[in-house]
């Protein structure tokens, strides 16, 4: 589970051109969007496409992405639930 | 109609971002078939979580306005107005390209969102929390001058009285290499301040990013004015460009758009030995390179030379004496299609 | 009101008509132009509806009467077609004889052809047809519109995302009121192309039902193609003429929402001001107008946002209110245009256009959009938005005169 955390910050980082953030500048627990991280919609909808291409998962509704995409930390349990194999 | 120029802010392959005086040393450029902008240091103007969707146009038209207004002492101005030929090239090339690499699927969005024309002058807009007029026009070689007598409406319609007009372009190795097919280049490469010299055909491509902060009235900080602005599209001859011409003042200096593609240049040196003949003439291409907003540059140059009440050697065409500089004349036309001219003039 | 621009013709080719009548009897008939995609290759075909005009470009050729061997974007036919038709209806065969200019709008140029020519780019860089090439740029369409229409005196093209036609609108009674032109042919153009259905399906807002403005289940929106055109003429020319007058351009507002690169402010303030000023423009009050032909996309975003900003300024007494968009799909740069022409369209037949896909009320409004036609309206004053990426927000006022 740390690994694929630390995994993940990297891929955020990369995804969204957080040039100046280093992962561990990033706190797996908080919030990514408004008050944490500071992202928005259209990051949303990059990590979507991160999900799904990195892990093959889909997010199907807004309300899941709401839910999967809360912190780094839900992300990562998303992922573990889902992957099979 | 007139707007007075307090401050003016450009990025191009020259050293005019930094430079406080007008091309205080030119940039040489050897054995090249395009030119690149100098980029300053982004982060300097624009925080990076705010520029981490941008791309590299983006940047650069955001950081010249930014630099622009600071120098003009303007937070919120009362409009922001864009002229860009070709747009943001780097995006929508790369949105394309993505659709037919993923088949449809899983697209990233972002370079989608940032592809319009009018990214620029939003991401400005959005940057000083800007809910003035903003407006942007695309329209090959009359993008900014499109831009400028939109803003010359604004001031004289008094709905405004301090606004931003600027242009932009950007090259990028697809567009170079698609443009290039198109026989727009030299095939040689060249050295960029003997471009008037070669004889075969073709231009050096360029780009860059030029904003000015204008005003209705003058004041203390302004130290040009742009007295008229025309364009014309497809003219019917040489006749009719020299009745354009002839319509203005009569300049201390003309700026022409030379490129160094002899059959483009050929209005220009009929116009040197015709009617500007006892005329100082200048050009600024080899400077800046060929694109479709080059005359934004031209400008910057017309007015720093007014400013500073000198040419630099390295613009001249001629060596006929240049005394006092009250009026410049700007003549440019893009590959013989969009033409404009523009007179510029001490305050 | 002085109103000092005057509209004397008005075309336009979409989805729901090639002509200004086909046009108009779709609208009174409620016959929207969502289908199925049907000329454009795409993976989509079968999941995202779209409003395709329903002749392929050789069709388009023929109806544009231009030469067959000839290169044109579809966005120029288009544009070729309405704006002729605009010029027809003002009588106007000579443009020579007064200061005339085209100001035109797009967001895709001929992006079509571009799709074509990357196919072959793509797998090798000296590869692809350069003639699909050469009428990438927005530039293009408007100089062939000018071309066929013999318009010289100026001529520009503008590219504020979706809000783009409106502008040009917006730009050219300013053109004539500040005595730079005497007439201006204005308005826009875009083609679907495969750029911009992926464009918005990756920001997954492009609805598989078809868009349903202001409804509460409401979920994204529907592109659309088309053009439309007006021809404005200065008060000079109308009085000496003695044209028919399809109205005026009373007011106008442009202000950007800096608030988001794509997303809407909650309360809606770009389109506050947009609608504030061309009210002030028009010098007229709120209750004055008398419908409101909305921006209305069919987004969850858009659709609240400025549905907050049209309580903001109109209160409870909201006037009629539809989306046209439910009939056209989102045109994008042509969008202020065409539903420039349904704003002429509505003065001139006092009829309200409605709303088509709206069933539920949506929680957050008070009011409710239109839903059928409503005949012999009293149309004097029509309030048009079109809003943009960037925060682009333009509303315009026509009025009857």
């Amino acid at each position: 589970m740390e690994q694929l955390v630390q995994k993940l910050k990297e891929e955020i980082i990369t995804a969204l051109n957080l040039s100046e953030m280093k992962p561990e500048n990033i706190d797996e627990k908080a919030p990514l969007f408004v008050d944490g991280l500071g992202l928005d919609s259209i990051d949303a909808l990059e990590l979507t496409v991160l999900l799904e291409k990195k892990y093959g998962l889909k997010i199907n509704t807004s309300e899941e992405g709401k839910k999967v995409l809360l912190s780094v930390n839900s992300m990562a349990e998303f992922i573990r639930e889902n992957k099979k194999g | 109609m007139e707007a007075f120029i307090n401050s003016l802010s450009a990025i191009s392959p020259q050293n005019t971002f930094a430079e406080e005086k007008l091309l205080h040393e030119a940039r040489e450029y050897n054995n090249v078939r395009f030119l690149r902008c100098v980029e300053p240091q982004y982060s300097t103007f624009i925080d990076p979580m705010a520029s981490r969707r941008m791309s590299r146009i983006i940047k650069m038209g955001v950081c010249s306005a930014i630099k622009c207004l600071q120098e003009a002492g303007i937070n919120n101005p009362d409009a922001i107005i864009t002229g860009t030929g070709m747009g943001c090239v780097e995006d929508t090339g790369r949105f394309l390209a993505s659709i037919f690499e993923n088949e449809e699927k899983l697209l990233n969005p972002t370079p989608f969102i940032q592809s319009t024309h009018n990214t620029v002058g939003a991401s400005i807009a959005l940057i000083l929390k800007c809910k003035n007029y903003n407006n942007t026009y695309g329209h090959r070689g009359f993008s900014f001058e499109s831009a400028l007598l939109d803003g010359i409406m604004m001031l004289q319609e008094e709905e405004a009285n301090d606004i931003l007009v600027g242009a932009l372009d950007e090259l990028t190795p697809d567009l170079f290499t698609i443009t290039d097919r198109l026989g727009f280049w030299k095939k040689d490469p060249v050295n960029n301040l003997h471009l008037k010299d070669y004889r075969s055909r073709g231009s050096l491509a360029g780009e860059g990013t030029t904003f000015f902060s204008l005003s209705r009235t003058k004041n203390e900080k302004s130290f040009a004015r742009i007295r008229s602005l025309q364009t014309f599209l497809k003219p019917a001859g040489q006749r009719e460009i020299e009745k354009k011409l002839t319509d203005t003042d009569k300049p201390d200096l003309v700026i022409l758009g030379i490129n160094g593609n002899p059959p483009g240049d050929e209005i220009y040196n009929h116009l040197k030995s015709g009617i500007f003949v006892n005329t100082p003439a200048a050009y600024y291409k080899h400077l800046c390179g060929e694109y479709d907003t080059s005359s934004a540059f031209a400008l910057a140059m017309a007015a720093g030379i007014i400013r500073e009440q000198h040419v630099p050697d390295i613009m001249k065409l001629d060596s006929k004496p240049v005394g006092a500089i009250r009026n410049i004349l700007i003549y440019n036309h893009l590959r013989n299609v969009n033409h404009s001219v523009i007179q510029v003039s001490s305050c | 009101m002085a109103a000092k621009v005057f509209i004397t013709g008005a075309g336009i080719i979409s989805s729901i008509g090639l002509d200004y009548k086909e046009v108009l009897s779709s609208l009174k008939a409620s016959r929207s132009g969502i289908g199925k995609m049907t000329l454009i290759d795409s993976v989509h075909k079968e999941e995202i509806p779209v409003a395709e005009i329903k002749k392929t470009n050789a069709e388009l050729k023929e109806l544009a009467n231009v030469p067959g061997k000839a290169i044109f974007s579809r966005t120029s036919l288009l544009g070729i077609i309405a704006a002729r038709e605009a010029l027809s209806q003002a009588e106007i065969e000579n443009t020579s004889e007064y200061r005339t200019g085209l100001i035109s709008a797009s967001t895709v140029g001929g992006m079509d052809r571009t799709e074509k020519f990357l196919k072959k780019y793509l797998k090798d860089k000296n590869h692809g047809r350069l003639r699909d090439i050469i009428t990438h740029d927005m530039g293009d369409s408007t100089e062939k519109i000018a071309e066929y229409c013999r318009i010289s005196d100026y001529v520009t093209t503008i590219s504020t995302a979706c809000s783009s036609s409106a502008n040009a609108i917006m730009v050219g009674s300013r053109l004539i009121e500040n005595g730079i032109l005497d007439r201006a042919l204005v308005g826009g153009v875009d083609c679907l192309t495969l750029f911009t259905i992926n464009g918005f399906n990756s920001l997954m807002i492009l609805d598989k039902n078809g868009c349903r403005p202001f409804d509460e289940n409401r979920n994204g929106l529907t592109l659309g193609e088309g053009a439309a055109f007006l021809v404005l003429e200065s008060e000079r020319i109308v009085e000496k003429t003695g044209k028919k007058i399809f109205g005026a351009v009373s007011g106008y507002g442009n202000a950007c929402d800096a608030f988001h690169q794509t997303a809407s402010s909650p309360g809606g303030d770009g389109a506050f001001l947009s609608m504030q000023k061309a009210l002030l423009k028009a010098g007229i009050t709120p209750d004055k107008i008398d419908y409101i032909n909305a921006h209305g996309t069919g987004t969850k975003n858009n659709d609240l946002s400025e549905g907050n900003a049209i309580e903001r300024l109109f209160g409870n007494s909201v006037p009629p209110c539809s989306s046209t968009k439910s009939f056209t799909g989102h045109t994008l740069g042509a969008a202020g245009g065409i539903e420039a022409v349904f704003s002429v369209m509505a003065i001139e037949h006092q009829c309200i256009w409605p709303n088509l896909n709206f069933a539920n009320k949506m929680n957050e409004l008070g009011f409710l959009p239109v839903t059928e036609l409503r005949k012999d309206a009293a149309v004097r004053n029509v309030l048009s938005n079109s809003f943009g990426f960037g925060g682009n927000n333009t509303s315009l006022i026509f009025s009857k005169c």
